[in-house]
């Protein structure tokens, strides 16, 4: 039945599945590209996911559903009022829980048979390989570009398969990166993008449902890959679209010059990935760059003493439709051409959700000559904490 | 005339549209259309000395123009070209973790 070299040889007599487990496994032992000694394969597996959230939460379910023996989980984050839309490992009462708390519970409930290996910290380069190296597989379930190219360059060094996911709005890629059979993260996408260029998920949103198709595609994947049945995506990009429910295939190739994977290697030990994703440069920049600022304090006051000011709000109608705090709409994209709506000689104050749209916007005004322009420090989120808790977070 | 499939981060730039039809002999032709039709798309295709960012993959159909014959590779009426970027996921801050 199997198709390539499994990734976890079989464990033979040296590991035996208890009457308990194999009743709890019959609808994988029934099946001949399972069976037997495929779920002792899952049994001996040991798999780390990177991260517990979005995509970490139905990947690390079913791997434990599905009985693999070891599932290291990695994360520092806590849970979040706001992670409970898409993060299914966790429930209403674990916020403000550490995730990899909330998750382990979770996880040894679904199947006491698993052991759950809790990584509480950070994923650095300085214990990146520390963790990786008694894993047979990494899945990618991370959210930045810093951990995707360090969680890359770690599986290359130790050659190991890294399943990728990952997700944004209503479009999803997975791959199999596996340099000793094909090609990494870097050959596809040799550098990052700059800071602030691509929006994050916090930014663009993302549906619910989204990391539930990705994450069960990795799920899939890795239990491919430990059984050794199937093809698995190596060398393939599966582009996944939600709204169109399209699924395409892109073909990926390994390239030759590829820093970490290729003939000369130029990364041959983890680096700084912050830098090379240019995040403090980027700090630095956005420091210098700096706007004026007023606070939700300063600004309250302002409005109670009457004060001359124009607030703008410059988030899109669909968030003023869930959260304003009464002021005029122009959204960033028509500020441009509603500029004439606006006498540049009074005083201006913008805010949006937190803080970088309105910063945009209040360079924006600078530019086209505007002198008394303001951002409010943290949006109406800060408004929302600070001074009016009647106010929806969002 | 070749079809563009726009990436949803991209699509506020092209008025929402996940395919744009755009003339263009070439894929460089293609896509040089395509930004000047939507200009706000140029930085997120283009550094700011014209060349193609590192970080934007053009595929014809299911290959790689970098594997064809790059920004020359021929396109003809009814090929898809598709704009792929790379996407991180939830993380605004790009802390490494």
């Amino acid at each position: 039945m199997q198709t390539r070299q499994p990734l976890v040889e079989s464990p033979n007599g040296a590991l035996e599945l208890s009457n308990q487990e194999i009743a709890r496994y019959s609808r994988h032992l029934i099946m001949p590209e399972v069976a037997l000694e495929g779920q002792k394969q899952l049994k001996a597996a040991k798999v780390l996911t990177v991260g517990t959230g979005g995509l970490g939460s139905p990947l690390a379910l079913y791997l434990a559903a599905a009985g693999v023996g070891t599932i290291g989980i990695v994360d520092f984050d806590v849970v979040d009022e706001s992670n409970l839309q898409r993060q299914i490992i966790h429930g209403t009462s674990d916020v403000g829980r550490p995730k990899v708390q909330s998750a382990y519970e979770t996880l040894e409930d679904i199947n006491p048979n698993v052991e759950v290996r809790v990584h509480e910290e950070a994923l650095t380069s300085e214990n990146a390989l520390e963790i990786f190296e008694d894993y047979d597989v990494i899945v990618d379930g991370t959210d930045n570009f810093p951990t995707r190219y360090l969680v890359n360059d770690a599986c290359v060094l130790l050659g190991k398969p890294n399943v990728y996911g990952s997700i944004f709005r209503f479009e999803g890629q997975a791959s199999v990166f596996y340099a000793e059979e094909g090609p990494c993260y870097r050959c596809l996408y040799p550098e990052p993008p700059p800071p602030g260029l691509v929006p994050s998920c916090a930014e663009g949103g993302v549906l619910g449902v989204l990391p539930g198709a990705i994450g069960t595609i990795q799920a899939t994947e890795t239990v491919k890959l430990i059984l050794g049945i199937g093809e698995p995506l190596i060398g393939r990009l599966l582009l996944y679209d939600a709204l169109g429910m399209r699924f395409r295939e892109m073909k990926l190739r390994k390239d030759p010059d590829c820093p970490v994977c290729g003939e000369n290697p130029t990364v041959t030990e983890l680096i700084d990935y912050q830098e090379f994703c240019g995040i403090p440069q980027a700090e630095t920049t956005e420091r210098e760059n700096g706007v004026p600022e007023i606070t939700v304090g300063e600004l309250k006051q302002k409005m109670d003493h009457g004060e001359d000011i124009n607030v703008l709000d410059v988030r899109e109608p669909h968030e003023y439709e869930v959260a304003n705090i009464g002021v005029r709409l122009i959204p960033l994209g028509e500020l441009p051409q509603r500029l004439v709506e606006l006498d540049q000689d009074e005083y201006f104050v913008v805010h949006c959700k937190t803080g970088g749209r309105s910063a945009k916007a209040v360079k924006l005004l600078q530019d086209a000559g505007f002198q008394n322009v303001y951002n409010v420090k943290g949006g109406i989120t800060a408004w929302s904490d600070q001074i009016d808790p009647s106010v929806p977070k969002y | 005339m070749p079809k563009v499939k726009i990436p949803t981060p991209l699509r506020q730039y092209t008025g929402g549209n996940a395919e744009v039809e755009v003339g263009g002999a070439t894929a460089g032709e293609a896509l040089g259309n395509l930004a000047s039709e939507h200009p706000g798309l140029r930085q997120h295709l283009y550094t700011g000395d014209g060349k193609l960012r590192s970080f934007v993959n053009v595929y014809k159909g299911d290959e790689d123009i970098r594997y064809l014959e790059g920004q020359d590779t021929g396109v003809a009426d009814g090929d898809e070209i598709s704009i792929v970027p790379s996407i991180a996921g939830g993380s605004a801050g790009g802390r490494c973790r």
